[in-house]
């Protein structure tokens, strides 16, 4: 950590966001106060005694002369209990406090921390702890109720190791207050508190990677059926707009079973974070059955906020999130939207006149958009068990264009890769994801969890769906050249399987409030159904049925609707309706062949 | 502060102006420039040291002699005086009157840059208002505080439609009208004067305000323009507690002025030339809209984005696009057909939709008819095309009941008279007959209760 020091200086020169500041002795990460108002910014070159600082708010009013003070550590967030149930700003300031001081609009030059200096929280001391005890970085000192679902593990800040000296006993402690000492080799002292900071640039160290392997359930039947995403994973979602990126993160931002869920909104709309706001404390948590908003927490720097410190709120959101796995946690952040993150990259680069590479970006986007997705994983924490973060970002390609780079160099990085389609949103099949560009490098894995778990023919039955969509594109090429008619009857039904598919399993309304969510068990037995029902039809045709008299059937209605009429908890009479069909069509087999013998 | 004045200009540059040796000026400054034949344009610092300002001029620099301009810094950014006479009036840009009466007098003056909403302070919109046009009512609702623009084409009838719903907007069951805010940039004189003249006829003019900039006018000014206008609408949502409906057209001008000032300034281009911040950019603007906790009044949104060469991709309706609350997209094919308004629904959107229509604010088959409408629509549209590859006649029976809807959705649904103001159970109820040509088992996404109750075919 940097010394506290008092470096006082002045500005030089105000080119919107960027600043220069005459400052020797600054450090490049630095912090600094800019101008008579205070505005916040962050050092990011040093060149002779000049420095150039990214402000993260407006400079406008500011003037060349005004002073300009170095605050002597990096950005950095507070790292405590009273994170969880709030909204922060890109650079971790409360945003609801900062309402109550500043009304509607956000005033500029406000400090304000992000942990709650006055609240009191239990502290619980580790009963396996006592003073004499070696402790070192993620120690779990004790452990705070931070809500009713999450036990929020008090750990020995990342850098500090020695002997406790001392252990506070339970009690109601502020943030603030001592909670424990501990003596470093050099014999130094130091304080323990409920909460550290951290600078947020620098990834949180952990024991090492864990290679276990589960699937993050988010109860959307094309991601977790299709495209599964393991817990730690990376993923991105690209789409253009109004395809639906936005909706399938706060889905899983809703029904996933990860512990703690981190939402950043970066560079989006304002009213996607007030859903959230609104919505989550009524929601019920699936797996908890509490309110969803004991285990979130919201990063905002909408759209309209200073471009700045959206770069700032990715990292942001991802030191929390690693703080929470550091805990043993298994934690998901959702990033909305990552092209946003690589604008305002841009944007700094443009006016610090850097040499860009691809329109307009510069050299080092796919390296930072690397790294920052590194920060993703699954890991043995140094005293909470495993714990992990699963990254998933949006992007947002400029005119739905694929191949710009942003979503280009994703690409490259991530393991699981949702992509949206124009079509398929445009025609409201949603979740908009598409099966033939989407892709998933966990199918394999997240198999072995589904074979047991849920059933064992669950990679074949996959398989055999997206063979079928396959075959269904195909088949509708063929179509459109030269009409329905040049089909028989078994191609037909195959056009109808794949129409089963599409309806009856991948379609998944996110406003529906039966099919919102879908448990894995559910996601089977409808994916199982749809198939069934083809495969019954088709040993039927080859018998010689007529395709139309298949088709006819009311009970296909019936497997179109069923994901909104039966709930994840009535998966038996999803299995009750497959052997209603079943036995329709055991009935048209027997009137057929009679039929046939009458003939 | 005192006001500062310098003749040191020492360089001009397509709109901009620099100055040497100007110490302490503000970024973002207001500056007066006097062109020595005694005019004067108006400018904004957008680059400052103590060593060399820039001034961005919004008039632009034509004609102006380095030798015998004279730059005074105002110190103080652009604002606007705010007072209840404000409404009926017409401004340009800079809040300066255009209908020939005397400026506002108020103390109370506020600037036009804005700041951003706290999220934490807004509320979500629900609100579902009535605009009386079926395809925005019963597929892609608007509610009060949305941001939804027209992306539309040129000679397609963005205007016309703009104005139907400045004339039709309420919400369900209440009377009370909106106030407009109507903010034109880079239009023809006739577009300007088609908006006065409706607005006159039909007896709202005395709750608009109007601000101009013609396409003859200095297109910097287009950037404050917005600005300006949305000031007021701030104004009057917040201090006079008024719900205001802010149409603004064309923003297709407006990023376009943006994009020449971007050049003069050197700024490094995105896409087409358009600067990376663009996106920002618009998003100060659009993102001005909304509702606030506790505040009674509320700003309505209505862009006006029309796509050069009809293209949807193009930066202006793709960024708008990215950060609007949706968008109700013109067809130039149902145009052609003579079809008004010539909504293409597939790729309109409102996103705010979910939480203003239903039970309990419209009815409670809302949701589903217009998933199912939507589910039909393509499958009608694919057909369509079909026919078009292997005639009609080749089509299964199926498939010809499709093109049918296909054919009535187009005229009757979405086609509708210029005064014709549908209220919502009327589009669902047309929705419903049109739906009901089908059998009752194709009609997947409607619930059974609902076919139950509404559905009027015979199986
Ligand atoms: N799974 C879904 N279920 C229902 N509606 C959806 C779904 N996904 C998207 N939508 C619809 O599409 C709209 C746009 O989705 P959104 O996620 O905001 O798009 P993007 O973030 O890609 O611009 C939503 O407002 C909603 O109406
Ligand atoms: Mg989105």
């Amino acid at each position: 950590m940097m010394s506290e020091r008092n470096n006082l200086g002045f500005i030089r020169e105000i080119n919107g966001p960027i600043v220069t500041i005459d400052l020797p002795g600054i450090r490049s990460g630095e912090q600094v106060k800019i101008g008579e108002l205070g505005l916040v910014g962050e050092v990011i070159s040093l060149n002779g005694r000049e420095a150039t600082v990214q402000t993260y708010e407006s400079t406008d009013g500011v003037r060349p002369g005004e002073p300009a003070e170095g605050l002597g550590w990096p950005l950095s967030v507070e790292l405590g209990p009273g994170l969880l149930g709030g909204i922060f700003d890109g650079i971790q300031r409360p945003l609801e406090k900062i309402a109550l001081q500043s009304g509607d609009y956000i005033r500029r030059g406000l400090s304000l921390p992000g942990l709650d200096r006055e609240r009191e929280w239990e502290f619980e001391p580790n009963p396996e702890l006592a003073p004499g005890h070696q402790i070192g970085p993620g120690t779990v000192l004790g452990t705070v109720q931070e809500t009713e679902t999450v036990l929020h593990k008090i750990l020995v800040p990342p850098g500090l190791e020695g002997e406790l000296t001392e252990l506070a006993p339970n009690g109601d402690y502020a943030i603030e207050a001592t909670i424990g000492h501990l003596r470093d080799k050099q014999g130094h002292s130091h304080r323990l508190k409920l909460y550290h900071r951290w600078p947020v640039r620098k990834p949180r160290p952990y024991l090492k990677r864990d290679d276990g392997i589960s699937p993050l359930i988010t109860g959307q039947r094309v991601i977790d059926s299709f495209f599964p995403q393991l817990k730690g994973g990376k993923g991105a979602v690209p789409g253009p707009f109004g395809a639906g990126k936005t909706v399938v993160q706060q889905q899983i931002a809703r029904w996933s079973n990860a512990e703690i869920v981190i939402y950043v909104g970066c560079g989006e709309r304002g009213n996607e974070l007030v859903d959230v706001l609104e919505t989550f404390p009524q929601l019920e948590d699936p797996y908890t059955g509490r309110k969803l908003m004991e285990k979130t927490l919201l990063v905002a720097n909408t759209s309209n906020m200073p471009v700045v410190a959206r770069e700032a709120s990715i990292y942001v959101g991802l030191t929390m999130a690693e703080y929470y796995r550091d805990m043993g946690y298994d934690v998901v952040m959702l990033a909305d939207s990552t092209s946003r993150w690589a604008e305002a990259l841009r944007e700094v680069s443009g006016r610090l006149g850097q040499m860009p590479v691809e329109e307009g970006y510069p050299a080092y986007l796919s390296s930072r958009l690397a790294a920052v997705y590194e920060r993703a994983g699954r890991v043995e924490t140094y005293d909470a068990g495993p714990g992990s973060v699963t990254l998933i970002g949006a992007v947002s390609p400029p005119g739905g264009d694929f191949s710009e780079p942003v979503t280009s160099h994703t690409k490259d990085i991530i393991e699981t890769f949702w992509a949206l389609s124009k079509e398929l949103a445009d025609a409201r099949h949603y979740p908009s994801i598409d099966w033939v560009t989407s892709f998933s490098a966990h199918v394999h894995a997240a198999a072995e969890w589904w074979h047991k778990e849920v059933d064992r023919r669950w990679e074949a039955r996959r398989t055999q769906a997206l063979a079928l969509l396959a075959r269904d594109a195909e088949l509708s090429r063929i179509v459109n050249l030269v009409g329905p008619e040049a089909l028989s009857d078994a191609q037909r039904w195959q056009l109808e399987g794949a129409s089963l598919i599409k309806e009856g399993v991948l379609q998944q309304s996110a406003l529906d409030e039966v099919d919102t969510f879908c448990s894995p068990q559910k996601q089977f037995a409808l994916l199982d159904l749809a198939l069934s029902i083809y495969d019954k039809g088709m040993t039927l045709i080859e018998l010689g049925v007529p395709v139309s008299h298949l088709q006819d059937l009311p009970q296909l209605a019936k497997v179109r609707r069923c994901k909104s009429i039966y709930n994840s908890d009535q998966v038996a009479s999803i299995t009750d309706l497959g052997r209603e069909i079943e036995d329709a069509f055991e009935s048209i087999r027997l009137q057929y062949a009679k039929q046939h013998s009458d003939d | 502060m005192s006001i500062k004045e310098y003749r040191t200009a020492s360089e001009v540059r397509g709109g901009l102006i620099l100055v040497r040796e100007t110490p302490g000026v503000a970024f973002g400054d207001r500056v007066r420039i006097s062109d020595g034949r005694g005019g004067t344009r108006d400018g904004q610092v957008i680059r400052a040291s103590n060593e060399e300002v820039m001034i961005l001029v919004f008039e632009g620099t034509d004609d102006l002699d380095l030798e015998a301009v004279w730059v005074r810094f105002l110190d103080e950014p652009v604002e606007i005086a705010l007072s209840p006479e404000i409404l009926g009036r017409e401004f340009n840009g800079l809040g300066e009157p255009r209908d020939g009466r005397p400026p506002i007098l108020s103390n109370i003056r506020r600037a036009v840059g804005g700041s951003a909403i706290n999220p934490a302070a807004r509320s979500y919109p629900r609100e579902f208002i009535q605009t009386g046009i079926s395809t925005i009512d019963g597929l892609n609702s608007l509610v009060r505080g949305q941001k939804l623009p027209i992306f539309s084409g040129s000679g397609l009838p963005h205007n016309r439609l703009a104005a139907q719903i400045v004339r039709q907007a309420k919400l369900k069951d209440e009377d009370s009208s909106f106030s407009i805010v109507f903010a034109a940039m880079g239009v023809s004189y006739a577009d300007a004067k088609f908006f006065r003249d409706e607005f006159a006829s039909s007896g709202v003019l005395r709750n608009v305000v109007m601000f101009v900039n013609l396409a003859d006018d200095p297109p910097v000014e287009r950037l404050t323009l917005p600005r300006t206008a949305l000031t007021v609408a701030e104004y009057l949502a917040y201090d006079l507690d008024r719900h205001v409906l802010v149409v603004m057209t064309d923003m297709t001008y407006y990023a376009e002025a943006l994009r020449e000032v971007a050049t003069a300034k050197g700024d490094v281009p995105a896409r087409k030339g358009y600067p990376g911040y663009l996106y920002s950019d618009l998003a100060e603007i659009y993102e001005r809209c909304g509702r606030i906790h506790e505040r009674h009044g509320s700003i309505t949104m209505m862009p006006v984005v029309s796509m050069p060469s009809d293209d949807i991709t193009h930066p202006i309706p793709d960024l708008t696009g990215y950060i609007t609350e949706g968008q109700i997209v013109l067809s130039r094919e149902l145009h052609n057909q003579g079809i008004y308004p010539p909504v293409h629904i597939s790729p309109s959107l409102s996103r705010l939709m979910k939480d203003g229509i239903g039970k309990d604010d419209t009815r409670e088959d809302h949701p589903k008819v217009a998933a199912q409408l939507y589910a039909l629509y393509a499958r009608a549209l694919e057909t369509r095309n079909l026919a078009s590859i292997i005639g009609a006649d080749e089509l299964s029976e199926r498939d010809r009941r499709y093109l049918k809807f296909a054919d009535d959705f187009d005229r009757r649904f979405v086609g509708q008279g210029e005064a014709e103001d549908r209220s919502i159970e009327a589009t669902l109820n047309l929705a419903w007959e049109l739906m009901s040509a089908f059998p009752r088992d194709s009609l997947t996404r409607l619930s059974e209760t609902e076919l139950a109750k509404y559905y009027q075919g015979n199986d």
